[in-house]
């Protein structure tokens, strides 16, 4: 069951005040997927547990000299049918959220699953994000 | 900003290995530790005694390694560890270090 749409709100803004693609439904994620370059595809939480700290390491990271030509959102447990359909593009990545995917062209180069997001600060997880960007966005 | 739950341990949330005195371990998100046991959501269990699909037996070493790149598929919504099966609870990104 879907999260109180009221509750979820600020990690929504959050997003978008970072210019990141809300994508809400099959059809956006498709849409944003078939897009040429590179593809960052961010699946959000409300678990203060990881995403507390998975949002703002995006917001850092997406200062970097080196960031995808498109960033988009999908919400877990908020926006269920777009975030599984997201995660069907994840070949045999298991689901887990919040995670970061990064496609190059329709080839997912690099993913950051919820466990290596969990208990580290903003900080780690962006230096992370970034090495990324340098080696596929660059 | 996010939803927390308060009171229910350092590992809540936190996606955990937990080894047992036999060939089987579980990883998955910890609930709480209780003096019963270690509840686990979204869990995956493990046993390097048995062979999959024909396959020769994963070391429980070499299952961890896949496991720490991309997670778990999930076998349990949710279960809890006995204690006294428990060998040992770690975080699973612990091991990337």
């Amino acid at each position: 069951m879907p999260y109180d749409p009221m509750l979820v709100e600020p990690m929504r803004e959050d997003m978008r005040a970072m210019s990141v693609q809300e994508l809400t439904d099959p059809a956006g994620v498709d849409a944003f997927l078939a897009a040429e370059g590179t593809k960052l595809v961010f699946v959000n939480s409300v678990c203060g547990c990881a995403a507390g700290q998975a949002r703002p390491a995006l917001r850092l990271a997406l200062q970097h000299a080196n960031t995808p030509d498109h960033a988009g959102t999908v919400f877990a447990g908020q926006d269920v049918e777009a975030t599984a359909h997201a995660r069907g593009k994840f070949a045999q990545v298991p689901p887990s959220s919040p995670s970061i995917a990064l496609f190059k062209g329709d080839e997912l180069v690099w993913f950051m699953p919820r466990h290596l997001i969990e208990s580290r600060d903003a900080q780690t997880i962006a230096f992370d994000l970034v090495t990324a960007f340098d080696e596929h966005c660059s | 900003m996010g939803t927390f739950h308060h009171g229910k341990g350092d590992l809540h949330g936190i996606t955990v290995v937990v080894d047992l005195k036999d060939s089987r371990l579980f990883v998955g998100r910890c609930d709480t530790v209780m003096p019963e046991g270690v509840v686990l959501l979204d869990a995956d269990m493990h046993d390097e005694a048995v062979a999959a699909d024909g396959t020769d037996p994963v070391p429980k070493a070499t299952y961890l390694e896949n496991a720490l790149k991309f997670g778990v598929w999930k076998k349990y919504d949710r279960i809890v560890v006995p204690t006294e099966d428990v060998l040992s609870v770690r975080r699973l990104g612990d091991l990337a270090h």
